[in-house]
């Protein structure tokens, strides 16, 4: 069965929380990683890879600048 | 035709090393470019690096941690029967710097050439050495890794400038009956020539921060375990963990996932700065300088960088 959007939600927020110590709760679709997580370019690299591990979707370095949000990170590994 | 007889193993006498007197600040650098102490201590980890002055040169710098190293081994010049720089910052194409060095520290002919691994470069010459002395090649040698790398950077450029930097580190290497350098792992990316570049000599150096970041913290832990298997040694007996300084995220990325559970780990960026194949023998030296390790210690030294070039090797601390 596939993974649903709520799914993939916890598993990025758990990922990120690991990463940068956000609260996972604070990760929610509506959020972008610059201006509302305050998250940098080398912790979004971290984020895709162990996004990459957890649900088996490469995000490479020249789709990653275009994914500003969370919702955007969602519909990629969804689709 | 016959060989020498071989020696059961080789090992690290001795380090030494040098950083130039100039003290070069984030605060120095938000002076002239658009950064500053925040932002460079949160991307890199560094919070100061030394710049050599225009007068001093790589050869200055390596003569200066080689001659440390030298005379902390006991062994006089005349011992010294090879002297390999590990180094890709050299300001000429020939000579090269290990044959001026070898005669500025009144070694007397011995054999003596430049490697260029970039970052991983200290690591290929430390193998180089250790295999030379097992083979009876030579019975001790020098092995100086050493940058000026403010010559090649543009310092308008924030995303390198706030990063590299100037230094030498040296080993002194010798034959023992137990060996105290581990088999060596290495390998290359080549297919990520571009990702860390000087194009000539009119060029400044340039690199692809996420891809570099990318490889440096998903290709290279398995490389450090795997040194760490070959040496028979497990992760958890590891007092130090010596990566590369390329950048503080990356080395405690790469300490993460290796599991050096007791070990410590090299932070030598935070106040050297990125100085390449500099790096790890620096830090080595100024770890042991401060009793952050100690001797009989295991460190896995882990070198990586432009090529993409990668090598790591245990190596028991003198």
């Amino acid at each position: 069965m596939a993974a649903t959007e709520q799914d993939i939600l916890e598993g990025l927020g758990k990922i990120i929380n690991e990463i940068t110590g956000i609260p996972a709760g604070e990760v929610t679709p509506d959020k972008s990683f610059v201006d509302d997580l305050d998250i940098d370019s080398l912790s979004m690299v971290e984020i895709a890879v162990a996004a990459q591990d957890e649900f088996g979707v490469e995000i490479p370095d020249d789709q990653l600048k275009n994914l500003k949000t969370v919702k955007d990170v969602l519909n990629f590994i969804q689709n | 035709m016959r060989i020498p007889d071989v020696a059961p193993g080789a090992r690290v006498l001795a380090f030494g090393h040098y950083q130039p007197a100039t003290i070069v600040t984030n605060d120095d650098l938000a002076k002239t470019i658009d950064t500053n102490d925040e932002w460079i201590q949160s991307r890199v980890g560094i919070k100061e690096r030394r710049i050599a002055p225009d007068g001093e040169s790589l050869e200055d710098m390596s003569v200066q941690a080689g001659g440390k190293a030298l005379a902390a081994s006991g062994l006089s010049a005349g011992d010294i029967d090879l002297v390999i720089v590990a180094t890709c910052t050299l300001e000429t194409q020939i000579p090269n710097a290990a044959a001026i060095v070898a005669h500025r520290l009144g070694i007397r002919a011995p054999g003596a050439f430049d490697v260029n691994a970039a970052c991983a470069g200290f690591c290929y010459a430390l193998a180089t050495a250790s295999a030379a002395v097992r083979s009876g090649d030579a019975r001790h040698v020098l092995v100086i890794g050493a940058e000026k790398l403010s010559q090649w950077i543009d310092w308008t450029d924030r995303s390198t400038a706030v990063i590299f930097a100037d230094g030498a580190g040296a080993a002194v290497v010798g034959a023992s009956d137990t060996p105290g350098i581990g088999p060596v792992v290495w390998g290359s990316a080549g297919d990520r020539s571009d990702a860390i570049i000087i194009d000539d000599r009119d060029s400044f150096l340039r690199q692809e921060g996420q891809t570099v970041f990318r490889w440096a913290t998903t290709a290279l832990h398995p490389v450090a375990k795997e040194a760490c298997d070959r040496a028979g040694v497990d992760p958890s007996e590891l007092a130090a963990f010596v990566p590369h300084q390329a950048n503080l995220r990356i080395i405690e990325a790469i300490a993460r996932k290796l599991g050096a559970d007791n070990a410590v780990i090299a932070r030598d960026i935070v106040t050297a700065g990125n100085t390449s194949a500099a790096s790890i023998p620096l830090a080595l030296s100024r770890m042991l300088e401060r009793g952050e390790v100690r001797s009989g210690d295991l460190a896995l030294a882990l070198g990586f960088g432009a090529g993409l070039t990668y090598a790591g090797q245990v190596i028991e601390i003198p």
